[in-house]
């Protein structure tokens, strides 16, 4: 048989991206399909029906796990609660970061001895953090208590309150990750053309239209980025609920990752937690999907 | 070394390693954090063991939380399989050996049951066959501190009756004591008081009933009267500020401290009240009283039925045959009563409790030996799924984020959902 090199060449090329699909794509297929699709699955299948977690799965009850999730208002306080910190994270959290990191970006001696005091909440684990605040929110012996008693005031029970308890947590989620996202936006702001700012002050821009006009646009994809691991991070949010409320007052501070844990784990109802998990990954995943689709498609 | 030291240390080395190989290993996984108990268990296993060559039973402990989430897990499979467990019977126990991961030790052990606390026997029976023996057994009366009820004059004799028990309270309350310290943060705390109102109005079949179904099953008159009388508590402000967050250690804590006159608590509150106060000390047993829970007017409850939690080792379908035999060992005389000595728990050997020393642990076995109706603490008798939903409403209920009618509903509507 014979063949030209011209022709011969590009077959070569196939053939061996060919082998290296067959030798590459099999473990990493493998351990996606065994540790992602695979339990997502199964997670699925439990979620038709009524499992305790022992015995045969073979009480099919169709959607009923996802109807009473749905009525439940612990459930639905859970979704409002996420949404909030959702809002709290973007309204709040997101500018504080970006004030700050306009502050600390500098390559000042102080500026980075602040960009590690504020990045340090981020380095603590949740769960010691959630605990440290429980302690300084308590009425009785916790920081709370001293400072009321300092004033003269009654104490204060801000994790026994019902409308309050949850902005307790909101402020932790704060405190621990605005951190997070002034380092992205430091890491951003550093890589700003240092000489289109100073075109835009030879033109007699003031501080305001620099930053409006030329920091701000070029520190877009970084904004874009910090605004997705907000919102899937919020998604997340469990460690903070578990160890300054456990969902309390009154079952009034869960969030779905909290009610899935305390109404579906705790309670030997594995069938009903599947159905939780598979809503949270629903909303994941389609969150993840459009938004890397039509905001994060140009980055 | 010559050749003949090296196959003289290698022969002696096989002869002590070679009844390793026949070893029968028996896992016992428990929960129990209470040192002194654990200290006899682990006797108890080296004795056996000594007696018994090529049989090594071990306890290995597991943090309550961590046992709960990992169990349903480990029964799954043989390799996984722990021989026995501890177990607080009920729901979960019936869930278990509905699965068919229990074994009947029934024939095994023989005449043992006959030397142990027949209700507590019983609390471990489902159907007719035994899935394991109880050691320990426990009875929750109100802890009181006399000091505190001495400053506002408050008599415990008159404490008994409903009537009396909220003249006591608002007394309390007029001498600036806060009435009673509940850790509702972590809820089944405050699912004591609605349990002892269900079955003060209700009576022994209570319970019983409500889970067959009978009357409306929880919707029954009986359980919307208990969240009323629970109200009715409530309405008087008795708890501790902050109540809603306060957890158990807390709870513990401030009753040490003797910041509240009453606890509704099993007897492990004197080994936690101490340790958790703010001096490390607590308050000194001399200070501190036990009474029953109060009958309410018209109510079938009496007196002297108790509530409480019962506790035993399962045995699992694949358990080696010394699993069931070293269990009767576990429960002779020998280990319980040195139990009921060091103050570790309340045994459920027959006689034993005669030796406990620590007159409040003393005084809540004899309510125990006395009563004519002991109930398994209402969320393990329920199981995880209805037991948890009791303890979400009965703080709503007490905090009147519920009525009582819409809490007994919701339990029932759980029972439904199972």
């Amino acid at each position: 048989m014979s063949t030209t090199a011209y022709e011969e060449n590009p077959g070569r090329a196939g053939m061996r991206a060919a082998s290296a699909l067959v030798i590459l794509l099999p473990p990493a297929l493998l351990l996606f399909t065994l540790f992602v699709i695979w339990p997502i699955g199964e997670a699925s299948w439990y979620s038709l029906f009524n499992w305790n977690g022992l015995g045969p799965v073979d009480r099919f009850i169709g959607l009923k796990n996802y109807k009473w999730a749905f009525e439940s208002a612990v459930f639905q306080r859970a979704i409002f609660n996420n949404l909030l910190v959702i809002v709290v994270s973007l309204a709040i959290q997101l500018p504080l970061a970006l004030g700050v990191a306009l502050l600390v970006s500098g390559r000042a001696w102080g500026s980075v001895v602040f960009r590690m005091i504020f990045f340090l909440p981020y380095v603590l684990a949740d769960i010691a953090a959630g605990l440290i605040w429980r302690f300084m929110f308590d009425g009785d012996y916790g920081l709370a208590a001293a400072l009321t008693h300092a004033l003269g005031m009654k104490p204060v029970y801000l994790l026994a309150s019902d409308p309050w308890a949850f902005s307790a947590i909101l402020a932790v989620v704060v405190w621990k990750y605005f951190g997070f996202h002034m380092m992205l936006y430091v890491a951003g702001l550093q890589g700003v053309d240092k000489s289109l700012l100073e075109a835009a002050e030879i033109d007699g821009a003031n501080a305001w239209q620099k930053f409006r006009h030329v920091t701000l646009p070029m520190l877009a994809p970084m904004i874009r980025l910090s605004i997705f691991f907000a919102v899937v991070g919020s998604l997340q949010l469990f460690d903070f609920v578990a160890a300054l409320t456990r969902g309390g007052p009154f079952d009034t501070t869960h969030t779905m990752v909290s009610f899935l844990y305390y109404f579906g784990v705790t309670r030997m109802r594995v069938g009903f937690g599947s159905a939780v998990g598979d809503v949270l990954f629903v909303v994941c995943v389609a969150f993840a999907w459009g938004y890397r689709r039509w905001v994060m498609r140009d980055d | 070394m010559s050749i003949r030291t090296l196959a003289l240390a290698s022969l002696s080395f096989f002869a002590l390693a070679a009844p390793g190989f026949a070893d029968t290993t028996i896992t016992i996984l428990h929960v129990n954090d209470n040192k002194a108990a654990v200290k006899i268990w682990d006797q108890s296993a080296a004795d056996y063991n000594a007696a018994h060559k090529g049989v090594k039973v071990e306890f290995k402990y597991l943090e309550n939380e961590a046992f709960k989430a990992k169990l349903p897990t480990m029964l799954q499979s043989e390799a996984s399989r722990p021989a026995a467990f501890y177990s607080w019977g009920g729901g979960v126990m019936e869930a278990q050996a509905k699965a068919g991961f229990l074994k009947d030790i029934k024939g095994e052990v023989g005449d043992v049951v006959k030397t142990l606390s027949p209700t507590a026997v019983d609390a471990f029976t489902v159907d007719g066959k035994l899935y394991g023996l109880p050691f320990d057994t426990d009875a929750v009366p109100i802890f009181y501190n006399k000091a505190l009820f001495a400053k506002a004059g408050v008599k415990p004799e008159d404490m008994q009756s409903w009537d009396g028990f909220l003249a006591g309270v608002k007394k309390l309350k007029a001498a600036g004591i806060t009435p009673i310290v509940v850790g509702a943060g972590e809820k089944w705390p405050m699912h004591f008081w609605y349990s002892y109102f269900v079955m003060r109005i209700g009576g022994a079949h209570a319970l019983a009933d409500a889970k067959a179904g009978k009357d409306g099953g929880f919707k029954n008159p009986i359980f919307v009267e208990a969240g009323k009388k629970l109200q009715e508590l409530a309405a008087l402000q008795p708890f501790q500020p902050g109540y809603a967050s306060t957890s158990h250690a807390q709870s513990a804590a401030i009753f040490g401290d003797g910041k509240a006159a009453m606890d509704l608590m099993g007897s492990w509150l004197l080994g936690m009240q101490g340790p958790n106060a703010s001096n490390g000390k607590g308050q000194p047993e001399a200070n501190i009283g036990v009474m029953p829970f109060p009958t309410l007017p018209g109510g079938k409850g009496e007196i002297g039925d108790t509530l409480g939690g019962v506790h035993a080792f399962l045995v699992t379908k694949t358990a080696a045959a010394e699993t069931a035999d070293f269990l009767k060992f576990f429960s002779s005389e020998k280990y319980a009563k040195e139990a009921a000595e060091v103050g570790a728990y309340i045994p459920v050997v027959n006689g034993t409790a005669a030796y406990i020393k620590d007159p409040l642990v003393k005084q809540i076995a004899e309510m125990l030996a006395k009563t004519k109706y002991h109930q398994n603490f209402f969320d393990q008798d329920l199981g995880p799924s209805v037991g948890r939903v009791i303890n979400d409403v009965s703080v709503d209920v007490a905090a009147s984020k519920m009525t009582p009618e819409a809490a007994a509903a919701a339990i029932q509507d759980a029972e439904e959902q199972q």
